[in-house]
């Protein structure tokens, strides 16, 4: 089996694959234990799937693993911890933006991606470039709050 | 101390040190105390329950009472939920039970437990029991850690349901926004959700469904599939599983796997479904209300409105699809869930794959939020019969063809309302009928078992339909009738607020029809038909939060600047279920007459739950309900053909984006004085309404079906005589 070397939140990794169509999901959950990043859709559509490559947001659920050869791979794991939380997810916890929580990483991660672009964003900025990020619980206003938050405090 | 992410990570196989199983509560016995909470030597204290969080952050709302009555600090107290071989059975989470019934049987355990320890404590200090009070964590006076006197140890005692509880007026925990401990967890990724949850040697497995609901299996072309690694294939009857040790080839395998299928076709189709409905056979009629002569004093009336409102099946559509892990063996079966009911999952596994009870556990574990019943016991009888067959745990998730077509389904709802008005302006007579698909009573039917070909019960249960079907306000003539009717195109399930948004719907339309008619302000009407000052509290703090102007409706005015943009507001109200919640929501919506989308601006809602435990906490479930039934009434509805759902992804079955999400305000009103009502649901029932009063005064036309897609505004904007729709450019 092939192995696809990259780095994952700061540090080299090397996957072997059977497939090297297997998406980059199946990878960060299976291989390296990564479990933020959520299967939702598997067809690009919902968001829960979202990591950073290179600093851009993509849905890791279409992303072949072939394709972040030698590139830099980043999860919420990667932000921070429960103890020492990157400042969005410090907003995210404080504005208590989750119900089941299950699309908060992906959010989290489309965040990270605009803060980065955009570090003071519009509340419609905000809205727009977390269109792509679907939440079933409706916690959207919680979720924008905490990403202006995050700006605020930046 | 240990924290509920450790016993997560000690594998699901908690063991709890008392020894006590399944309790007597749903038998009518007094439960044991040591059931419900433990006491550890560490100072922490174990509270077990059958209610499950499933993002609700009830778990939060449980560590509260329990603190209030034991005086030990809230962070110190762990919850254990759901888990069939722990914690006691008192009833599983739904119809926003969570409060009035889990949190008061946790409140009475613990005020047990705080009686039971001043008891030790003043034997132990030699003092009486009625100088002592536990704070902190300890009896005062004499400072003894209360883990001193019985950490580890047992209660040995029964639940005292009379027991006095703490003073209301001395609450400090009760009421105070405590933070949930999840979502540090879930934020960062640390959160170990069901679908993250494996155990040693296990097999991931995807299931193959057919194309349609009743089709059999004729062949598998094994070969289709020989180029994916260590594939087991399970067949059994027409179910068809693929399992890997590699979740990838799974998921490939269940792809590309070619099998034939017998073609079928039995289903009535969703276009105009509302036909079907209105002619299905009644299994049985029921009245659901009836007062006075309503059928007379509607003919003798001489102002009499009626109309038509329509509901469509929509889906849980939950954003992870259903996962469950299952590991089968000799000595006892483990199934990991996130059913909402483990006991009753439990006990319908037992019946349907003929396993004694108590050799079957149901672990819950948070998985994507549920909102009922979603795949979540289908995705476990996967588990269980793939893990059955090849003898080693077995993960099973769907995949989003899987939930969106195979979970079971809100129903459709089909509502004539009549009514007529009294000189006065006043209702005189109400009348509703409803149809609603239907089938026996009795346990849903499990997917995977019923394409196996194994025995079991078909029941269609979806939740209290018919409550909020009788309008809330003073009339002297009111029938409600419910055709229930003998079949069901797609398996019914509870899906948040079960019937009540489509009856809110039906109900508060037609009221703002009769204000309309009555050349009435809507707010002013409604509180005239209503005598509760709860009811006036709510409603007018709703409106004063958009800045209600009393007029009629409907009123155009367009936006500067674009003269197909027409703006309006409007207002709904609910007493839940006639009995809990009070709640109003107004709102205001522009309606662009060229596309015909409708943009929600802003929502004001005005929430009386009674005693308010957590005002966070609330607010979040406010926020969600709004926002959810926002989605559904904009957007939801399950089409499916002949022969099954073809709705099965998030752009056929598209939901609300953050692009359309409104400002939310939401003001609680606090009455300490008064019993807690849950209030998972209550908030969803008048949203539909509002939006529909609000497009009515905006442009004059009322929509009566949903979803409101900009496709069915602008054909009901066409249809109207009234409105002129000049096409854009």
């Amino acid at each position: 089996m092939p192995d696809y070397k990259f780095r994952v939140n700061g540090g080299a990794v090397s996957v072997n694959s059977w497939d090297p169509d297997q998406p980059l999901l199946y990878v960060l959950r299976n291989s390296l234990g990564l479990h933020g990043p959520k299967f939702g859709c598997g067809l690009g559509q919902c968001g829960a799937c979202t990591v950073l490559v290179d600093g851009k947001a993509v849905r890791s659920c279409i992303t072949p693993v072939k394709t972040v050869t030698n590139r830099e791979v980043t999860t919420v794991e990667g932000l921070g911890s429960p103890e020492k939380p990157h400042p969005i997810q410090a907003a995210f916890i404080a504005e208590q933006a989750a119900q089941c929580g299950y699309c908060a990483s992906g959010m989290i991660m489309s965040a990270k991606a605009l803060l980065d672009s955009t570090p003071h964003p519009t509340p419609e900025q905000v809205k727009n470039s977390l269109s792509g990020n679907l939440c079933r619980c409706g916690t959207h206003t919680r979720i924008l709050s905490a990403v202006l938050r995050a700006a605020r405090n930046a | 101390m240990m924290t509920r992410r450790d016993l997560l990570k000690s594998g699901g196989a908690l063991i709890v040190s008392f020894a006590f199983r399944q309790n007597g509560i749903a038998q009518g016995r007094s439960p044991e105390l040591d059931s419900f909470i433990a006491v550890r030597s560490d100072g922490s204290v174990l509270l077990s329950t059958s209610h499950v969080d499933v993002g609700t952050g009830i778990s939060t709302v449980f560590r509260q009472v329990a603190a209030e009555e034991l005086g030990i600090p809230v962070e110190r107290f762990i919850v254990v939920e759901g888990d069939t071989a722990t914690t006691p059975n008192h009833g599983g989470t739904g119809g926003s039970t969570g409060v009035p019934r889990g949190a008061a049987d946790i409140r009475r355990a613990a005020a047990t437990a705080r009686e039971a320890i001043i008891a030790l404590a003043a034997k132990q200090l030699n003092r009486p029991e009625p100088e002592l009070t536990i704070e902190g964590g300890e009896v005062r006076p004499g400072g003894l850690a209360v883990a001193s006197l019985i950490g580890g140890k047992r209660f040995a005692l029964k639940v005292n349901p009379n027991v006095k509880l703490k003073d209301r007026a001395h609450y400090t925990t009760v009421g105070k926004p405590i933070l949930r401990t999840d979502v540090p967890l879930k934020c960062t990724g640390r959160q170990v959700y069901l679908q993250d949850f494996s155990v040693p040697g296990m097999l991931h497995g995807r299931v193959v469904r057919p194309p349609s609901f009743g089709a059999r299996l004729a062949s598998l072309d094994e070969s289709s599939i020989k180029g994916i690694p260590d594939v087991q294939i399970v067949r059994k009857g027409s179910f068809v599983g693929v399992l890997s040790k590699d979740e990838w080839a799974a998921i490939r395998a269940a792809r590309e796997l070619k099998a034939e299928w017998s073609s079928w076709e039995e289903l009535p189709g969703s276009e105009n479904f509302e036909k079907a409905l209105r002619a299905g056979t009644i299994e049985h009629d029921q009245t659901v209300i009836n007062k006075g002569d309503a059928a007379s004093a509607l003919s003798g009336a001489s102002k009499n409105l009626a109309a038509t409102y329509y509901w469509p099946f929509q889906s849980h559509a939950s954003l992870g699809p259903s996962c469950a892990v299952a590991d089968v063996k000799a000595a006892g079966t483990t199934v990991w869930s996130s059913t909402q009911n483990p006991f009753g999952l439990r006990s319908n596994l037992a019946k349907v794959f003929g396993m004694p009870e108590e050799k079957i556990r149901v672990v819950y574990m948070d998985g994507s939020g549920s909102y009922g019943t979603n795949g979540a016991s289908d995705a476990a009888a996967d588990a269980l019969l793939l893990s059955r067959e090849v003898g080693q745990p077995v993960r099973v998730q769907w995949m989003r063809h899987d939930e969106h077509g195979w979970d079971p389904k809100g129903p459709a709802q089909l509502l004539d309302v009549r009514a007529a008005l009294d000189p006065d302006g006043k209702i005189a007579a109400w009348e509703t009928q409803m149809w609603l698909p239907g089938g026996p009573q009795g346990e849903r039917a499990l997917v995977g078992p019923e394409l196996a070909g194994m025995a079991q019960e078909h029941g269609q249960g979806a939740g209290l339909m018919t409550a909020n079907a009788d309008p809330p306000y003073a009339i002297p003539h009111v029938r409600v009738v419910a055709h229930n009717l003998k079949t069901t195109p797609l398996r019914l399930s509870n899906l948040r607020a079960p019937g009540k948004i489509g009856n809110v719907f039906a109900v508060e339309s037609l009221t703002d029809e009769l204000a309309a008619a009555a050349g009435m302000d809507a707010l002013e009407f409604r509180k005239r038909g209503l005598s509760d000052e709860r009811a006036h509290a709510v409603l007018d703090r709703a409106a004063r939060m958009i800045g209600w102007q009393p007029r009629p409706s409907h009123s155009l005015q367009i936006r500067a600047g674009n003269p197909y943009l027409a703006f309006g507001r409007g207002i709904a109200y609910v007493r839940y279920k006639q009995a809990e919640n009070y709640v109003a929501i107004a709102m205001k919506v522009d309606v662009d007459r060229s596309t015909g989308q409708i943009i929600v601006r802003q929502i004001a809602c005005a929430h009386d739950c009674g005693l308010i435990v957590n005002p966070d906490g609330l607010r979040n479930q406010v926020e969600g309900n709004i926002m959810q039934t926002l989605s559904r009434t904009l957007h939801e509805e399950v089409r499916f053909d002949r022969s099954k759902v073809t709705t099965t992804d998030w752009s056929s079955y598209p939901i609300l984006r953050f692009s359309e999400a409104p400002s939310i305000e939401v003001a609680l009103i606090d009455h300490p004085d008064q019993p807690s009502y849950g209030a998972g649901e209550a908030a969803s029932a008048p949203v539909a309404a509002a939006v529909a009063n609000a497009v009515f005064d905006a442009t004059g036309v009322r929509l009566r079906s949903v979803p409101f897609s900009a496709e069915a505004m602008k054909k009901t904007l066409r249809a109207s005589r009234d409105i002129p729709v000049v096409p854009r450019g």
